[in-house]
């Protein structure tokens, strides 16, 4: 990590450093609630999925759901972090009308999961390690809605009760970037995991972003330390529910700071909300208004308690991880750290790749993948899993090109017909049909050669002063080919009857 | 054909089977009762056609020589516990116009085992009270008198008030009850009825509106020992929707009733002699040392002198989690919601004060104060210190003795109003019996004996986590030996 230059932002009086820290709320993908056996599944009708527990009717008494348990030891060991076998639920008490019990049910001294790091890609080359505070168990509120009548509040509680898991990164991110890329990385493990849907439409995923800005130097003192005084007093804003918000909540929130600092005043400590519209960042609440949660162990819970055993068998049963898969491309492949990161990230372009790479060139299946094949997807707004082209049919046209069939360039040209649907089936029939196959026979190309030099003897009178426009022959004879000529073989061919050699 | 309120609940449960008389007869019977003690207030609802149909369906099976262990007797429910369909109300004004949509496990349970409802109970509002003076359905009347002539009503005890003052006076053949800080004990000592606290976990708290969760444990007032055993055998068992409920297996208390206590250890806590207590009360209490000798048990003289400390720590703890459990009667969901209001802030706060009485309020205020930033150490944290230390000296003292014999109550019943305005001076009602709620100990007062105006007093015994057995033995032979067996005399009727 440390405080690289680089990361400093210049203001009137001076450089500063930006510190940012996220608190990530992610729903956990589970069939039922964190303490009830109502649905969790999104998109059911107001007030659907709700127990009596969820409506705190009087009496209910909430009980574990030990899948959600099992999926935050699974994001927990993701995470790299300490699990803690014993933990314990806590009361969060505060009034408003979509928590029906008047507290939520949260884990605030003893977590489940204690401390780990992960590895984030920022770009290509860059490669930073982000501390990870905490990650917690608690319950969702439920959903006010004020828009229905004039007067009245209406109330969704079928949110109320699904489980969430906090993660809570250390203060280790310096710009906008890093913070975006972490909150990338976290959403592309939990998906690995598949502990969370990772879906920030619905609200599967949402981040609170900390940020705070102190004078060039001071963050180094802090590493050093531990010493939070060396930092600046942070805010904190609210459900940011996207990575490009994320970012721009960060640089928002620095420059004001910075703005309001070198103006002589002071940031309050305080919880604001992001404006996607403007783009900007206001006051929600002040640290006056602030709550006074009186948290307290949950008497209706006993603590939470397992065996370490329970957290080996969970280990046992993890998928490949994106940092290791990442490690094992490189190695295994021969990719560069950020094809790796790019092709890791997500479980099903992961999956794609390595099928493609049966082919048996690794590095050319990661450019096919990512340059070809991400770029006609983007273009075309589909995910991977919805893919025109299959990985095995990507996998055989490159063995076409490795083994002397086709040129690249007609690669190209065949994948475009397959993504776009004019062709099925294998690539090699396409070519066959198509016949589109390479042609090496040397006697075939001396031909061409022949003609387009007979045809322009200028230019091949200047080509021998300038070698390097021997290009323009290549072209026409590859034009002349429908580009079948082996590209290999025409330049040979050219060099010696130009008599280049 | 003799009364049927004039039987215990086993002699009930024996002429039932025996044919001798139908439920719906001492249904009708209980009912009639019920109808001519309204001075009483002991019932909030009285539920006569649900307790008929009830009493028939019993009737019909008890006919086949079917039915469960409790078919066809006639229960009085405590208006804490959620009973499906009939209003439950918690002595509060804010849960008005509360119907459950479900049954509460201990109710469940009782109808399980062919129990039939009358009615719902009259208590302290959420449970939080001595002398049920606190109901917002006005306070329960004790059945009891002095002797002296004169006409004063007396407390029948409280929270469970209804349930204490039902069985005593014949309106039910055993009632439900929770304690959360003597609650059934006190009120039982009170009354001349048998009352036991099982042990924490031993009964669900499922469908039990909440006063302090972890306090908070379910049991029987009854007539006598035998229909104490029988209740509680219906009323414990492991419920996998209450988290602090144990599982493991209900044993037969009514088996154990007559058997011999030879060689059992006895312990006698000399912290439970306080100042000011009646000399009637030492005199009990040695009279009930005596008993157990001549049963064959060892008396021990223990110390436990972290009693002291049970009370202060009780009225930290018990009011933290009453403020967090009591949050959701906000008027948003059920219950009461005040007519005017500007906003949502105003709703809560105008609702919450009408519906809450000052009681409740002034416990919800000082858990609020206990539990907010910069007293939780020093208040809730240390309480909680000294509650495990209360534990830990109860362990210690139940390594040397079977079972712990103390009074029940620090005086008999006393006059209505007298102690209303001191909250302090109501509190310490339950000096001797909130620290088995501390520890989750069991604990059941039995009636041992009279004051020089008539009026019954109890005596308390304690015994190991679930280990019920040995005090339903002790119960049984206290009992047998005090005979203080005597019914109040019907002046309400």
């Amino acid at each position: 990590m440390g405080a690289e230059p680089t990361k400093l932002l210049q203001g009137t009086t001076g450089d500063w450093e930006v510190v940012v820290g996220l608190e990530v709320h992610a729903q956990v993908s589970s069939k039922s609630k964190l303490f009830s056996g109502a649905s969790a599944e999104y998109g059911a009708g107001p007030n659907e999925n709700v127990s009596l527990v969820d409506a705190a009717m009087p009496g209910m008494l909430p009980v574990i759901n030990k899948y959600c348990v099992e999926q935050a030891i699974r994001t927990g060991l993701g995470l790299n972090a300490k699990i803690n076998t014993w933990s314990r639920f806590d009361r969060k008490n505060y009034f408003y009308p979509d928590l029906p019990q008047g507290y939520q049910i949260s884990q605030y001294k003893d977590p489940i999961v204690g401390e780990g790091e992960i590895e984030v890609e920022v770009e290509p080359g860059e490669t930073i390690i982000v501390g990870i505070e905490r990650l917690h168990l608690e319950q969702d509120a439920g959903k006010s809605i004020h828009d229905l009548a004039p007067k009245e509040s209406y109330v969704d509680l079928n949110r109320s009760g699904v489980a969430l898991m906090e993660i809570v990164s250390k203060p280790h991110m310096r710009t906008a970037d890093e913070g975006a890329a972490y909150f990338t990385k976290l959403r592309s493990i939990v998906r690995y995991l598949g502990t969370c849907d990772g879906n920030m439409e619905e609200g599967s995923m949402r981040a609170d972003v900390n940020v705070s800005v102190c004078r060039a130097g001071s963050y180094a003192k802090f590493q050093e330390t531990g010493d939070f005084s060396h930092l600046g007093t942070r805010t904190e804003t609210k459900n940011v529910n996207s990575i490009r918000y994320v970012k721009q909540v960060i640089d928002y929130e620095a420059r004001r700071q910075i703005e309001v600092l070198e103006g002589g005043g002071e940031i309050d400590q305080e919880t604001r909300l992001f404006d996607v519209k403007s783009g900007t960042t206001r006051t929600m609440r002040s640290k006056e208004d602030a709550h006074d949660y009186r948290y307290f162990p949950d008497p209706d819970l006993l603590p939470l308690e397992f065996e370490q055993a329970w957290v080996d068998e969970i280990k046992a049963g993890l998928p490949e991880l994106p940092d290791a898969k990442k490690h094992r491309f490189i190695n295994e492949y021969g990719l560069s750290a950020y094809d790796a990161s790019v092709l890791a990230a997500d479980k099903a372009s992961a999956a794609y790749f390595e099928e493609v790479a049966k082919c048996g060139d690794g590095k050319l299946a990661s450019n096919w993948v990512t340059g070809e094949l991400f770029g006609a997807l983007n273009k075309a707004g589909k995910e991977i899993e919805d893919s025109p082209v299959s990985a095995a049919q990507l996998g055989e046209l490159i063995g076409l090109i490795k083994d002397g069939t086709i040129s690249g360039k007609i690669a190209k040209d065949v994948f475009a017909l397959m993504f776009e649907g004019e062709e099925t089936g294998s690539p090699a029939d396409i070519v066959e049909k198509r016949g589109l196959k390479q042609v090496t026979d040397a006697a075939a190309i001396e031909k061409i050669v022949d003609e387009i030099i007979a045809a322009n003897p200028d230019q091949a009178e200047k080509v021998k002063e300038k070698p390097k426009t021997m290009g323009w022959f290549v072209g026409q004879v590859m034009k002349a080919s429908g580009g079948k000529a082996n590209p290999q073989a025409v330049n040979e061919i050219l060099k010696a009857k130009l008599g280049l050699e | 054909m003799t009364n049927p309120a004039d039987l215990t609940l086993a002699k009930l449960r024996d002429a039932l089977k025996a044919k001798e008389i139908t439920s719906l007869e001492a249904t009708d019977a209980y009912l009639g009762r019920i109808e001519k003690a309204k001075a009483l207030n002991a019932y909030v609802t009285v539920t006569a056609d649900k307790a008929r149909d009830m009493a028939k369906a019993s009737d019909a099976k008890l006919a086949k020589g079917e039915g469960g262990p409790l078919e066809g007797v006639p229960l009085g429910i405590k208006d804490l516990f959620c009973t499906e369909d009939v209003l439950t109300t918690a002595g509060s004004h804010i849960l008005d116009g509360f119907k459950p949509r479900y049954e509460s496990t201990v109710t469940s349970q009782l109808w399980r085992d062919g129990g039939v409802m009358l009615g719902k109970l009259n208590m302290d509002e959420f449970a939080m009270g001595s002398s049920n003076e606190t109901s917002f359905y006005g306070n329960v009347v004790n059945p009891w008198r002095r002797s002296d002539g004169g006409n004063t009503d007396l407390t029948p005890g409280g929270s469970s008030g209804g349930s204490s003052a039902s069985v005593s006076a014949r309106l039910c053949a055993a009632a439900t009850a929770t304690d959360t800080g003597g609650s059934i004990r006190q009120p039982a000592s009170l009354t001349n009825t048998v009352g036991v606290k099982p042990t924490y976990g031993r009964v669900s708290r499922w469908g039990v509106v909440a006063f302090a969760s972890s306090l908070d444990q379910a049991g029987p007032i009854a007539q006598d020992v035998r229909d104490a055993a029988i209740m509680l055998k219906s009323m414990a068992g492991h419920d996998p929707k209450d988290s602090t409920s144990v599982d493991r297996p209900v044993p037969d208390y009514e088996a154990v009733l007559g058997q011999s206590l030879k060689g059992l250890k006895i312990g006698v806590p000399k912290e439970y002699r306080v100042d000011g207590m009646p000399e009637e009360i030492e005199k009990l209490w040695a009279d009930g040392i005596a008993w157990m000798k001549d049963a064959g048990c060892e008396i021990v003289d223990i110390s436990l002198p972290m009693t002291k400390y049970a009370l202060p720590v009780y009225y930290i703890v018990a009011p933290a989690e009453a403020s967090s459990n009591l949050a959701r009667y906000d008027g948003v969901k059920y219950g009461l919601r005040a007519k005017e209001y500007t906003d949502i802030t105003s709703m809560y706060e105008e609702t919450r004060a009408e519906g809450f009485g000052d009681e409740v309020k002034r416990r919800i205020l000082i858990g609020t104060y206990v539990l907010s930033a910069g007293y939780y150490d020093a208040y809730y944290l240390r309480a909680q210190k000294v509650r495990k230390r209360i534990f830990d000296e109860f362990t210690d003292a139940f390594s040397k003795v079977d079972l712990i014999l103390t009074p029940a109550a620090p005086s008999a019943a006393f006059a209505l109003g007298e102690k209303m305005n001191d909250p302090v001076q109501m509190y310490l009602n339950d000096v001797f019996t909130v620290t088995a709620n501390l520890a989750g100990l069991p604990g059941a007062s039995v009636p041992a004996g009279y004051d020089r105006q008539g009026l019954p007093l109890g005596l308390q015994l304690l015994a190991k986590p679930f280990d019920e057995e040995t005090m339903f033995k002790g119960m049984f032979a206290l009992e047998q030996a005090a005979g203080a067996n005597k019914r109040p005399n019907e002046w309400w009727a």
